[in-house]
């Protein structure tokens, strides 16, 4: 569960470039949820998911993870809980490192990188199977460069790559932004399917309002750094495409 | 082959850890290193007081990588926790090291003619410098299995990664700055190797000896990755074979140079322009290749 108390992030404070990115959120996600986020450019959403994942801190607030208070750990600490796919697919994988070499690491996330071998015959097997999932025919190239692979490719990779290890929160930064609209929708499906399948709490931040309603649990609004809408279940299932093209207006 | 190409060959093998130091930081974390005149030296004046002090040069080796390991660590700090530029930091610990060496070796210049050295315990040739050649290529292939090993681990891949994608690492629990300040330790302990093997083969240490020294580590490493990108090798071992390959071409170059006749006070100009040659030249053909085919559109 995430309980974000009182956040408030302010970007250059007492200087003539201050910017108030988020006003005094309070947000409780309780386990297994999907909540999408939807605002308008600058309205905090991505502050908020760096603050979630610890790669921005707040400048007041409080933020809990399973009850364990974790405001003041960075990032790389926070990965015992969170992990992030981002916007643009080259930010989640090293290009230079196989396939291979990129999900021992994730699998990983939440244990020492100690001097040993881990990529042996069974973890090969692991991954293969994993991969050949996503049914993209790239269980026989994981020897290969991550970078040689397309933006789809390492986009839907990330996303396996989250829940390598043991991740209790995923946290989707316009995932499907930079990909083709067949790369799109396999990305999302696959979200969808591990945040039922393993019951990850999963907060995905969406330009696209076709997916905002078709994915997810719980949908909020971001206005000017401030929760505007917050809707549950029930209320997403009834609303129409074109209520929340209102809401931008 | 001559003596004259043996001897390119021994020192390419003594100067080998220094290039897999900068193959390290430039090539595996992307940190641009200038430490490497300073602990290179460093290597070799603490060779030379230990060994003038009697003690034997497999004592020695381990203190001399410990020093080299410190002055990277020192970087590392002020590059990680200062948040200052890698490459100033390297040049403000280089710049202090000078200090250091001085104070370390006690004069300018200490000669370690008629001491047992690490190149002079082994005798299984009549030839010195086949022996010389013997010890050395012995530490290096010791040092392709370590540094191989290393860069296969669970611990080799999240530094590869680190360099690779700092953005990646941090969301897969890896501590870059951590990281960053071991590679660094590693990369320097190689290159105080490297003053270690240095001063023992040329039987003195000097404290101007690694002006410049990091021009020929990065030469080497430049050969190496014009040499991956063109054989597309993504195999760790080669890589780190075409690191020590890259070296040995640069030392034949500079030999090659001398037996021309050219005179020996140029040989810093020769590696600069070699140096430069190595990195204008893929990028040239590249242009030229473009205006090319732009020049076939029309």
């Amino acid at each position: 569960m995430i309980s974000l108390q009182q956040i408030s992030k302010i970007f250059n404070p007492g200087k003539v470039t201050e910017v108030i990115a988020l006003k005094d959120i309070s947000l409780q996600i309780t386990r297994g949820e999907f909540v999408v986020i939807v605002g308008a450019n600058g309205s905090g959403k991505t502050t908020l998911l760096n603050i979630i994942e610890g790669a921005q801190m707040p400048s007041t607030g409080r933020i809990e993870i399973n009850g364990e208070d974790v405001t003041p750990l960075p990032e790389y600490k926070r990965s015992r809980w969170v992990a992030r796919v981002f916007q643009n697919p080259n930010n989640g994988t090293a290009p230079e490192l196989t396939i291979l070499d990129n999900f021992r690491l994730a699998s990983l996330r939440t244990q020492g990188k100690k001097l040993t071998i881990g990529i042996n015959d069974a973890f090969k097997k692991k991954v293969r199977e994993m991969i050949s999932g996503l049914g993209m025919g790239l269980e026989n190239k994981i020897s290969q460069p991550m970078g040689n692979l397309s933006g789809g490719q390492r986009q839907a990779l990330t996303l396996l790559m989250c829940v390598m290890d043991n991740t209790d929160i995923l946290l989707l930064d316009e995932p499907t932004a930079a990909l083709d609209p067949r790369s799109a929708l396999v990305v999302m499906n696959l979200a969808n399917k591990l945040n039922k399948d393993l019951n990850i709490t999963t907060v995905l931040i969406t330009h696209n309002l076709k997916d905002a309603t078709q994915y997810g649990n719980r949908l909020i609004q971001l206005q000017e750094g401030k929760i505007a809408r917050d809707l549950n279940t029930s209320d997403k299932g009834s609303l129409q495409l074109q209520e929340i093209y209102q809401w931008f207006e | 082959m001559s003596q004259f190409y043996l001897t390119a060959l021994q020192l390419s093998f003594c100067l080998g850890p220094m290039a897999l130091g900068i193959y390290i930081t430039m090539k595996v974390f992307n940190i641009p290193d200038i430490t490497t005149d300073g602990s290179y030296t460093l290597g070799a004046v603490v060779t030379a007081v230990l060994l003038t002090n009697h003690w034997t040069a497999l004592a020695a080796l381990p203190v001399c990588m410990l020093a080299g390991a410190v002055a990277g660590i020192c970087t590392g700090l002020i590059h990680t926790k200062l948040r200052i530029d890698a490459l100033l930091a390297g040049i403000l610990v280089m710049t202090g090291l000078y200090s250091v060496n001085l104070t370390i070796l006690g004069r300018s210049n200490v000669p370690l003619i008629n001491l047992q050295t690490l190149f002079n315990t082994i005798s299984v040739f009549k030839t010195e410098l086949y022996n010389q050649l013997f010890v050395a290529l012995i530490i290096i292939i010791l040092l392709i299995f370590l540094l191989r090993y290393l860069l296969l681990t669970d611990f080799g891949i999240a530094m590869r990664a680190t360099g690779n994608n700092p953005v990646m690492t941090k969301s897969m629990g890896i501590n870059n700055d951590m990281i960053k300040i071991i590679g660094l330790a590693i990369a320097n302990a190689l290159t105080s190797l490297s003053g270690f093997l240095v001063a023992q083969y040329q039987n003195f240490a000097d404290i101007n000896m690694g002006i410049g020294i990091v021009i020929t580590g990065l030469g080497s490493v430049l050969i190496a990755d014009a040499l991956r990108i063109w054989l597309n090798i993504t195999h760790i071992g080669l890589q780190i074979l075409l690191v020590l390959a890259g070296s040995l071409l640069f030392q034949l170059v500079l030999a090659f140079t001398l037996a021309m006749g050219i005179d020996p006070n140029f040989l810093k100009g020769v590696t600069a322009i070699f140096v430069l040659l190595i990195v204008a030249l893929p990028r040239v053909s590249q242009q030229l290749k473009g205006s090319f085919s732009n020049n076939n559109k029309i």
